[in-house]
């Protein structure tokens, strides 16, 4: 993780990728939240594993945001636009998105229907592609844009992974078997 | 951090866990692909070999139980990720 040099500016943009609606502690808790109520294995195994990947990326995106603020006091501060961010954190992360709303499990839905769910997860993966996209447009450093590219692109590969297994999920309905409001049941 | 060779090492384990990730990934939608059941025990292998070498040089990796420390505890003198 390197950033070529702080950009507090740029940190009040990305900060919406650790706590905002589309960003990563939102994507992890969604998807190790949602596990429990998977129908199969494989559905339970991709949940997990994804969660865990995104609590990862939360972690990068934590290590940019620390580094773009590296040495910025109260001036820098007002001068980026985002000195409530220092009166009430200073040099201490929070989880909020990029007009400072603060992280809410509202950003979160869990129907307990997979198809209603993993319906749900391909969307959230299209949101944080799309605002990585944004995030990519607002930075000339080319260290970070190679961080936030990184991060775009898991987000193209998580969501074909979920096209996946939402496939199998409406197959093994097709097949023979219907989903009561909790489980599914042989035809 | 400014050790070079510390941070070439944590590199490639980092670039031989991606390859994990990837892959594990893709086996959750593809279990029945046997070479990419391969390429994964591939990549394990290479990790245990990669992570055996660092942690040898510059202590544990991983805490709760992963690792064996020296004396004093090693896991507090470990590198943090967001100041590396
Ligand atoms: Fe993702």
């Amino acid at each position: 993780m390197r950033v070529s040099c702080p950009d507090v500016k740029f940190a009040k943009m990305v900060i919406t990728q650790y706590g905002g609606p589309d960003g990563e502690l939102s994507a992890s808790l969604r998807y190790l939240n949602q596990r429990y109520s998977m129908p199969f294995n494989k559905a339970k195994a991709l949940l997990t594993d994804i969660g865990t990947e995104e609590l990862a990326h939360m972690e990068m995106i934590a290590a940019l945001v620390y580094k773009l603020i590296q040495g910025a006091d109260c001036e820098d501060f007002k001068a980026a636009g985002w000195e409530g961010q220092y009166v009430q954190h200073d040099h201490g992360l929070f989880w909020t998105d990029a007009n400072g709303v603060p992280w809410t499990a509202k950003y979160i839905a869990a129907l307990g229907d997979p198809i209603t769910d993993l319906t749900e997860d391909m969307a959230a993966e299209q949101k944080a592609r799309t605002t990585y996209e944004h995030l990519i447009e607002c930075t000339d450093d080319p260290c970070v844009k190679d961080t936030l590219r990184f991060l775009w692109e898991r987000e193209v590969v998580h969501f074909q992974r979920f096209g996946e297994m939402l496939n199998e999920v409406n197959e093994y309905m097709g097949k023979c078997h219907i989903w009561n409001g909790h489980k599914f049941e042989k035809k | 951090m400014n050790c070079e060779k510390q941070l070439a090492m944590l590199k490639r384990i980092q670039e031989m866990e991606f390859v994990a990730v990837e892959l594990n990934l893709y086996l959750d939608t593809h279990p029945c692909d046997e070479d990419a059941i391969n390429d994964y025990n591939c990549a394990v292998d290479a990790l245990c070999k990669l992570k055996k070498e660092y942690e040898e040089e510059y202590g544990p990796l991983m805490n709760f139980g992963f690792s064996y420390s020296d004396k004093p505890w090693q896991w507090i003198e470990s590198p943090w990720p967001w100041e590396m």
